[in-house]
């Protein structure tokens, strides 16, 4: 994973030399409070959040990490509330579910003398955060413009999935419609797919019955890209057009890899934000070790050359 | 109004022209002139072939829930079941085939394991409702989260997939079909026949009627209330269970986002039909248009590009309201 700042090679060199032993006597408590495993990206952050959770505590023993969980915003404020006042945590890493709402129960987090490190979704008020580590959605519609203009020579008739109407998806979609603009690509059709495989499916079965031809689409995500997958095949299309999808799934990567021409490639946005984030908050708090205010995670094109370094086969997602 | 504990079939055909009776086959109607209008493709038998076969999951489902609903309950837990037995039945079928090789015999175990999975679960709901005596709502909403959450577990947060091997014998039960007509449709319309036998033409469809008209009188009339509402919630929990054995095989995948919000389309479906939601008056072939006409909505708004994205919510919202209003106007002036 690379970082548009980049890692502080201080701070690499810092966790090799570190010594395991010997940090301050009382335990330090790191409270992370991230979505519920609704989804699949949601499955893939909680896996990774976990995976750091045990890595994070065999390298520094004094250090105490609790993971919580939450279905909705209102449960996610009370968890924060918990992690104050009951587990009595040291420092706060928070993937947001919304950034409004979420803005002033973690403003009394910091006014509570906590670290806050904010993930993904940024707050409204991001003086609130002492640091930030997120994923760069228009560098993601940007990205998949890109890479569909090169395919494409610059001219064809493609469909796109949307997500979910939320800030996030705007981001994308903004991006990608201006970086095709000037270009002979025309947007045929553009419809919510929710995130959702199922979803995927269905619109992409009518796409199909309403366009007799298409030369690409973007799905935008991994989930969504699977259901059109079977969709195109039903209609027994897929030697007319290939699929962009992104998240970085671990079935998606795998298929780049082994040069599937319906997915000639995929564009990260991957769940182990949250695992970096942990590890810069823990080495900061631990070590004292200097740290950048902010790190936006790379928008990787993954290519058939590039791809094993991104397959995680263990994870759930 | 008093209320009528006569299923439709006994009902004497009236001299005038019953909206209630026709509504939804009308809103159907008028739903396909408009999906014509919008775009000639709706027509087509490809795209006429993919909604029916959609339909069919929540169809099923459906047509379970009249009965429940009928007989003035209501389940609130089988998109989650749904999700679940999905869940188990892939993992059942991947953890076989490397004792028995991939071969019919899993899938046919796998069938029968789902098909086992929601007959309990429909016994649990009903023995909770019965012999529980608690709210259906009230059941039905901790079997939901439980449900839910156990595929969440399962699939350890990310999406369960079926063995590759499996799949592709499978599949065919989705995508394949006699004379162009997919399973999935020919399963829809057995489900459909049988649950309309049941309900017109069996003593159990009509002491379902009898009890969700009014309880109490049901039970002063010899009728044994528990064990129908059992039966109702049994019934509905084995059509969960249909639906799941012909979804599995079009994605080969469950997650926790597997029929998320079905509940709430297999209700919308059987009031759009004509049962009513308090229970007494069910109508089985009003429960098969209503699916179909929510699934139509969907295939109309992704064949135009007329209509702001944002909108289709609204829409959606317009027609079911409308559907409804339809039946409604003749009952209120009876």
């Amino acid at each position: 994973m690379t970082f548009r700042f980049g890692l502080a090679a201080a701070l690499a060199a810092g966790l090799m030399v570190a010594p395991v032993t010997g940090w301050a006597q009382q335990k330090i408590k790191m409270g992370v409070s991230i979505p519920a495993a609704t989804h699949g990206w949601a499955g893939g952050l909680n896996w990774h959040a976990q995976q750091a959770e045990k890595r994070l505590e065999k390298q520094y023993p004094n250090l105490d990490v609790v993971i919580v969980t939450a279905r909705d915003v209102g449960r996610q404020a009370n968890d924060l509330e918990d992690l104050v006042s009951v587990q009595r945590i040291d420092a706060l890493v928070i993937l947001p579910f919304e950034s409004a709402p979420m803005t002033d129960p973690v403003r009394a987090v910091k006014q509570a003398g906590k670290f806050v490190t904010v993930v993904d979704r940024g707050l409204t008020d991001p003086s609130i955060q002492d640091l930030y580590v997120a994923g760069n959605n228009p560098q993601m519609g940007e990205v998949s413009a890109r890479f569909m203009k090169e395919k494409m020579g610059g001219k064809g008739d493609i469909v796109v999935l949307r997500g979910i109407p939320t800030v996030i998806d705007n981001q994308r979609v903004d991006a990608f419609m201006k970086e095709i603009e000037g270009t002979q690509i025309k947007v045929l059709g553009m419809q919510y797919a929710n995130w959702n495989r199922d979803d995927g499916f269905k619109v992409m079965q009518d796409f199909l019955s309403r366009f007799p031809k298409i030369d690409a689409v973007w799905a935008q995500d991994d989930d969504i890209a699977l259901g059109v997958i079977e969709a195109v095949k039903q209609a027994g299309r897929e030697k007319e057009m290939f699929i962009l999808g992104g998240a970085g799934m671990k079935d998606m990567i795998k298929r780049v890899m082994d040069k599937d021409v319906l997915v000639p490639a995929d564009v990260l946005y991957p769940p182990a934000m949250i695992a970096e984030a942990m590890e810069i908050t823990a080495k900061h708090l631990v070590e004292k070790a200097p740290i950048q205010k902010e790190y936006i995670i790379e928008a990787t094109l993954v290519t058939p050359e590039n791809a094993a370094k991104y397959y995680y086969p263990d994870s759930p997602f | 109004m008093t209320p009528s504990v006569m299923p439709e079939a006994t009902r004497k055909p009236s001299s005038g022209f019953d909206l209630k009776l026709y509504g939804p086959f009308l809103a159907l109607a008028a739903l396909i002139v408009l999906g014509t209008i919008v775009n000639p493709v709706f027509l087509s038998p490809g795209n006429i072939g993919n909604v029916l076969t959609r339909t069919a999951f929540i169809g099923i489902i459906a047509v379970g829930a009249t009965f429940v609903i009928t007989a003035g309950g209501i389940d609130l837990s089988v998109g989650s079941l749904a999700a679940f037995a999905s869940g188990v039945m892939i993992v059942v079928m991947n953890a076989l085939v490397g004792s028995m090789g991939a071969g019919l015999p899993v899938i046919l175990i796998g069938v029968l394991v789902a098909l086992g999975l929601g007959l309990v679960a429909g016994l649990v709901n009903g023995l909770l409702v019965t012999k529980g005596r608690m709210e259906a709502f009230i059941v039905t909403l901790g079997t939901m989260g439980i449900f839910r959450s156990l595929v969440t577990y399962i699939a350890d947060g990310g999406t369960l997939s079926l063995n590759s091997e499996i799949r592709t014998i499978y599949r065919p039960v989705y995508y394949g079909g006699v004379f162009g007509i997919s399973y999935p449709i020919l399963a829809f319309a057995v489900v459909a026949l049988i649950g309309a036998l049941i309900m017109y033409r069996t003593r159990f469809g009509r002491y379902c009627a009898a009890i969700g008209s009014s309880e109490d009188v049901a039970r002063y009339s010899a009728i044994n209330v528990d064990r129908v509402k059992l039966l109702a919630f049994v019934l509905q929990g084995i059509c969960v269970a249909i639906a799941v054995v012909i979804y599995v095989p079009r994605l080969g995948s469950a997650s926790a986002t597997t029929g998320l919000l079905w509940e709430l389309e297999a209700i919308a479906a059987v009031i759009i039909g004509g049962t009513m939601l308090k229970g007494g008056y069910g109508r089985i072939w009003g429960t098969v248009v209503g699916a179909v006409m929510l699934t139509l909505i969907d295939n109309i708004l992704n064949l135009t590009g007329a209509i702001s994205v944002y909108l289709n919510g609204t829409i959606q919202g317009v027609i079911i309201i409308v559907a409804v209003l339809l039946q409604r106007g003749t009952v209120a002036r009876r």
